[in-house]
């Protein structure tokens, strides 16, 4: 008599392990080194690449579901926010200024992240290894995408969104972000994974995505909130891969330790440089604040961060070079930045605004040793020249770093009255720095870092100085996109559109 | 150091001087003035002199702080590459010695309208 046998379902790691079987093949008529060229050069020893075990063992059919599934949820939602005129929900259109530079700087990121994974998955021998940064390359363009998609409805109303990708491309502040991921991207697949899936994605991403995402949410924007979530429900794999990398290069060989330890000191910096601006959005973009930097690098930085060197100490890592630096910044930098963004907004495609009474009295109680003392008197200051009718503006342009690519903004680390000068001198040719931090990842590599293309220089190079003809190959509208909010026309239409959707005028 | 590489890398600078179109950069800022937010970069053509460099694009830089009309050119102290240095006003910016890139520094103690009190 015939029985039925039930076919017996694959268990997940089953169905993994089916999935990655054929992928680790032994090349017959070619040389390893051949096929895996890039995975010696930078000195990283690796004795066993199965040691190097994908926690996760998502296979591809549940990969697609599971993102097949937000994107669902995604794409209504955001339907619906355009429908319903989600953008007259926001507290106020000052907002939008950090959703500017969010898709001017950051979602481009997300898009060379995807570059990134998908080559360093080609490069890398280890089976799990290349599953992972296959499916951690479709992530990053699919965060691109759900940006870029999420934002684009308040392109249909607001200035400053409707040029991004050349505002990437060309406008000066992104290339700070750009010259990140350039910079990770031109180094080899172990270095790029300490860059991006440990210090960035593992380190840093809180700052950047909880004070980001919160904000949003604080401030009615439901669309951010929905691509937020949507990202940060991927980041547990990210993470985990930049973990898990940086222990597979510690536990293969004690000579790894040395080099994990100076990408590690060189990538936090340039991430605490290039996630700087997140100190100005919290501190001063917001219309309603969720808490300030400084709070939020107590609980990002100190804690989680301090928790994980702590972590790491018994392979011998500790904290990154330019942890001490950082700290003694956080107090200071918000205020720098938008100092600087207010007085160079002739030439930023976003706006930004001299704080408001009630601004002030919540700065100073946030950063009680340092806003009355050093910050106030400039915007009192400024805004006095606002008030006579000369609103300062700063044409004189702005010594960039050569390795961050931000204007030199920063105060000495125990002087906040001193600029911080630094310069070397190589091959003849002199370079400046914001920081000791900056100057050291140029010393260790100058060949790289002198080729940055700096934009401020590269305006009077390419351009003789003009700054109109500047503001058209960056698809800047001058008197549109940029300058002071006040007096704005998303300020105007904002206020009107909001105005008849609550009352009767 | 060098970099890490499979084969030689050899990096070309994309901002020497002869890309300037006949001019140089100098950086310029003012200590303790920090109503401007970083060093001043202007370009400029060699043979400037430095008077024209100060009455020029200086002066009308700094006139936004409440100092600027109470400097005193005469009684500047001057930094170049954060080492004192004394720039001679009528000759130009070659001749000082001030090259492609350069920082210059001025001081003026006992201006400090907007700088915290020590």
């Amino acid at each position: 008599m015939d029985m039925k046998v039930a076919k017996k379902k694959l268990g997940l790691k089953e169905k993994y392990r089916l999935m990655t079987r054929d992928l680790g093949w032994e090349p017959t008529y070619r040389a390893k080194d051949e096929v895996f060229p890039y995975v010696n050069y930078e000195g990283i020893k690796v004795h066993d690449w199965d040691k190097w075990e994908d926690p996760f063992r998502l296979t591809m059919d549940s990969y697609w579901k599971y993102q097949a599934e937000k994107e669902r949820k995604f794409y209504a939602i955001i339907d619906a926010h355009a429908q319903n005129n989600g953008h007259l929900n926001i507290t106020d259109a000052r907002y939008l200024s950090a959703l500017k530079i969010f898709l001017q700087a950051i979602s481009p990121g997300e898009y060379a992240a995807h570059k990134g994974f998908a080559r360093v998955g080609r490069e890398f021998p280890g089976v799990g290894t290349q599953v992972a940064c296959q499916m951690q390359a479709i992530d990053e363009i699919r965060h691109a995408q759900t940006q870029i998609h999420a934002l684009s409805n308040y392109n249909k109303y607001y200035d400053g969104f409707h040029a991004f990708a050349d505002a990437r491309d060309r406008i000066w502040y992104t290339s700070v972000a750009r010259s990140f991921f350039d910079d990770a991207m031109s180094a080899g697949p172990f270095e790029f994974m300490i860059a991006i899936g440990f210090s960035f994605e593992y380190v840093l991403t809180n700052l950047l995505f909880v004070p980001f995402m919160s904000g949003a949410a604080y401030n009615g924007d439901m669309a951010t909130v929905t691509f937020g979530f949507s990202a940060q429900s991927d980041e547990a794999r990210h993470m985990t891969l930049g973990l898990e990398c940086i222990k597979f290069m510690l536990e293969q060989d004690p000579d790894n330790l040395p080099i994990v330890q100076g990408w590690l000191d060189k990538w936090f910096w340039r991430g605490f440089r290039v996630l700087g601006l997140v100190s100005t959005m919290m501190d001063y973009m917001l219309p309603k604040r969720v808490m300030s930097w400084r709070e939020a690098w107590e609980i990002y930085g100190v804690e989680n961060g301090g928790a994980l060197f702590k972590d790491l100490a018994r392979y011998g890592i500790r904290p990154p070079k330019g942890w001490d630096d950082a700290e003694k910044a956080i107090d200071h930098m918000s205020h720098q930045f938008m100092l600087g963004l207010y007085q160079w907004s002739f030439g930023t495609s976003f706006h930004s605004w001299i704080p408001s009474d009630e601004d002030m009295d919540w700065l100073s109680a946030k950063y009680p040793t340092t806003f009355d003392k050093y910050y106030r008197p400039r915007w009192d200051h400024i805004r006095k020249l606002a008030a006579a009718g000369t609103p300062f503006k700063n044409f004189g342009l702005a010594k960039l770093c050569q390795t961050c690519q931000l204007p030199v903004v920063f105060t000495e680390p125990d002087d906040a009255t001193m600029s911080c000068h630094r310069e070397t001198e190589y091959k003849g040719e002199k370079y400046h720095f914001c920081s000791d931090g900056c100057q050291h990842i140029f010393d260790n590599e100058p060949e790289k870092y002198v080729q940055a293309w700096l934009p401020m220089p590269s305006l009077f190079q390419e351009l003789d100085g003009d700054i109109g003809a500047w503001m058209n190959w960056v698809s800047l509208r001058d008197g549109e996109d940029n300058g002071d909010y006040s007096g704005s026309r998303d300020q105007r239409n904002f206020d009107q559109w909001r105005g008849m959707a609550t009352s009767n005028t | 150091m060098t970099v890490a590489a499979i084969k030689e890398y050899v990096g070309v600078p994309r901002d020497r001087v002869e890309n300037f179109n006949g001019k140089q950069l100098v950086y310029v800022s003012w200590d303790h003035h920090l109503l401007f937010a970083a060093p001043f970069l202007l370009c400029l053509a060699p043979q400037t002199s430095f008077r024209e460099l100060v009455e020029g694009p200086l002066t009308a830089l700094v006139q936004p702080d409440p100092d600027s009309a109470a400097i005193d050119w005469t009684k500047v102290e001057w930094l170049k590459s954060n080492q004192p240095w004394m720039p001679d006003f009528e000759r130009s910016l070659a001749d000082n010695g001030i090259g492609h890139k350069d920082q210059i520094r001025m001081r003026t103690p006992g201006l400090a309208s907007l700088s915290a009190a020590a």
